[in-house]
């Protein structure tokens, strides 16, 4: 097989870019099971809505406000979209998982699916399945980058850079910090966590807040590049949690890492032998956990 | 252990009314309802009474269903052999995906089995027997043992009904629910509910835990292969979004709303379900939102599920 190294790089840079949000979204679903002990199958729609809201923040403002020139640009929706899915998610956590926390896990995880069902089910009513374009790419990023060796798409780069930063941010947040270390301690030992006089519940609350909202931001991210519409979480969650199972659950820099090298397989895959390129990550997953049935960074069980 | 003597009045009861199902309901929607709650049961012989989630059962389901249509479109097999043939499969597919799957506990389990059932559905998108987004269409019901046309009807009154169909999906149905009722009641059963109940402690015992499960799991999958050949020959039809995960969710459901653990539980939930899909079908994917909420209100309130509250109020087993 020939295949030229350029059809490569760009490749596996388009892989990386994937590979930065499945680092993202993996990372949100680590620190949510990690801290709460909840599969959440909602995340998947919680990126989907991050990227309506910025498509609805665009499209849509002017019209509700009655004012037909105002819209919510990318910069703003960058901070609105993961704060409203957060908010979304807060809700959620205080009136229904908050009371699962005493019950079988599994119950988190079957609730969160039926949430994920009725978010897709009520967008699917009023959007074309097909999906709408977010047109709202600022002009700065628009264009491509000679990087020497290839040209590549500015608002790829951006996104590349700013969900490293972001998982590198969060990781450091939870191993490094003060805040971090009450996070752990609240899921290690909560009675002991509470005595100390840190409110757990309200660590919980944040703690979901941050994980949804995480998601919510590789949703807005997402926006300019893949067309928003109703199921473009659904086939993306189930990605997202081989990525966490191969890294290893409740593993932050595991999450991270293994999401990097995960889309970066799938991009090359997708160069040398495309009809792979869907099922790779599974095969991998079914490798790893044969090979190491807690994940490549996961401890022991 | 001392038996308990079994009473027939419920499975003749059972039978009698299943038997004079067609001529009051719509025979194929009857007979699609029949093999939901085949699989929904099959899927609980494993959470219900194993205590394990697996959320990729669709696999064994959607995968029997392409393999059966295809054994019977494209080599000729006779009815029967097509669905024996696809239970194998399914059978076969159950052991490898579960040996990986049990390596894990739990949630884990859960989202491994999801992400295996993923291949399967890939593979099924992808491979150059099954019509990729069409599916296998117009699967021929053929004769069964080569004697018995499946496709003959017989009129009464205004109605063609396909009885001979029917009673050959009722016999299988009745089959495979007699079996997990079976296995639940063995001394086989008996160690799976040890198992559940306290896994340490069925391990010091010194019961090979790993070997009870996966023969569970591979019995699983086998009788969700079977549900889902015998779907295929129903509806001449095997198409993705049988190996779909939504699937796997919509038979979560069954389990849950008619009540995991029970028996009869998953009867009840997927006939409730199917007849809810049935119903609402009209209203495009409100029917999503519906199905979405069921499970919100199974999950916060209802967690015993219609036949699992029953059998707490009647304090007894169902």
């Amino acid at each position: 097989m020939d295949i030229p190294l350029q059809a490569i790089l760009s490749q596996a840079l388009l892989g990386l870019n994937n590979g930065a949000f499945y680092a993202l979204l993996s990372l949100g679903l680590a620190v949510i099971f990690g801290m709460l002990n909840v599969v959440n199958f909602a995340h998947g729609t919680f990126y989907m809505l991050g990227a309506f809201v910025a498509l609805l923040g665009y499209n849509q403002l002017g019209w509700i406000l009655g004012d037909e020139s105002i819209y919510m640009s990318f910069w703003a929706a960058l901070i609105v979209g993961p704060i409203v899915v957060g908010l979304l998610g807060v809700l959620i956590e205080k009136t229904m998982l908050s009371r699962l926390y005493k019950v079988d896990h599994l119950y988190g995880l079957l609730l969160t699916f039926g949430l994920a069902l009725i978010f897709e089910g009520v967008l699917t009513n009023y959007f074309n399945v097909a999906g709408e374009p977010y047109n709202a790419k600022p002009e700065i990023l628009e264009g491509a980058v000679n990087l020497g060796f290839m040209v590549f798409p500015k608002y790829r780069l951006f996104s590349i850079v700013l969900s490293l930063t972001v998982c590198f941010a969060i990781w450091y947040l939870i191993e490094k910090t003060k805040f971090g270390s009450h996070l752990r301690a609240g899921t290690e030992n909560p009675d002991v966590t509470r005595a100390f006089g840190i409110d757990v519940p309200s660590l919980r609350t944040l703690t979901y807040f941050l994980g949804v909202a995480l998601a919510g931001l590789a949703g807005v991210v997402a926006a300019p590049i893949y067309s928003v519409s109703p199921r473009m979480g659904s086939d993306l969650i189930i990605i997202v949690f081989a990525v966490v199972v191969i890294g290893g659950m409740g593993s932050i820099m595991g999450a991270i890492l293994t999401g990097i090298a995960l889309g970066l397989l799938e991009g090359l895959v997708k160069v040398f032998y495309p009809p792979l390129a869907n099922t790779v990550i599974f095969i991998a997953m079914a490798l790893v956990l044969l090979w190491r049935p807690s994940g490549l960074f996961g401890k022991e069980a | 252990m001392s038996r308990k003597k079994t009473s027939f009045t419920p499975w003749i009861t059972a039978l009698v009314f299943a038997s004079l199902a067609p001529f009051v309901v719509y025979p194929i929607f009857a007979m699609e309802l029949m093999c939901f709650a085949l699989f929904a049961c099959a899927f609980n012989l494993l959470l219900g009474f194993g205590g394990l989630l697996s959320f990729g059962h669709a696999a064994f389901f959607g995968s029997a269903a392409y393999l059966c249509g295809h054994a019977i479109k494209n080599w000729g097999l006779s009815p029967e052999l097509g669905i024996l043939f696809a239970t194998c499969g399914a059978a076969l597919l159950g052991l490898a995906i579960g040996s990986i799957a049990i390596r894990r506990q739990g949630i884990y389990f859960a989202m491994v089995t999801l992400a295996l059932a993923q291949i399967v559905f890939f593979l099924c998108l992808q491979m150059p027997f099954t019509g990729g987004e069409d599916g296998l269409q117009g699967i021929p019901k053929g004769h069964l043992f080569g004697l018995i046309d499946l496709s003959a009807t017989v009129s009464v009154g205004l109605q063609q009904l396909p009885l001979a169909l029917y009673f050959f999906v009722l016999a299988i149905t009745f089959g495979g629910y007699w079996l997990i009722w079976r296995t639940v009641h063995s001394p086989f059963g008996m160690v799976l509910k040890a198992i559940k109940e306290n896994e340490p402690r069925a391990l010091s015992l010194g019961y090979q835990v790993n070997r009870y499960k996966l023969t569970t799991f591979v019995l699983s999958a086998a009788l969700a292969g079977l549900a889902g050949a015998t779907k295929a020959l129903v509806v001449g039809l095997a198409s993705l979004s049988d190996v779909s995960w939504h699937m796997s969710g919509e038979v979560v459901l069954m389990t849950l709303l008619g009540g995991m653990g029970t028996l009869l539980g998953p009867v009840v939930g997927a006939v409730t379900v199917g007849t809810l899909h049935h119903e609402l079908a009209s209203f495009g994917s409100w029917v999503t939102v519906t199905i979405g909420m069921v499970f919100v209100v199974c999950v916060m309130a209802f967690r015993r599920g219609i036949v699992g509250e029953i059998a707490y109020q009647l304090k007894r087993d169902l």
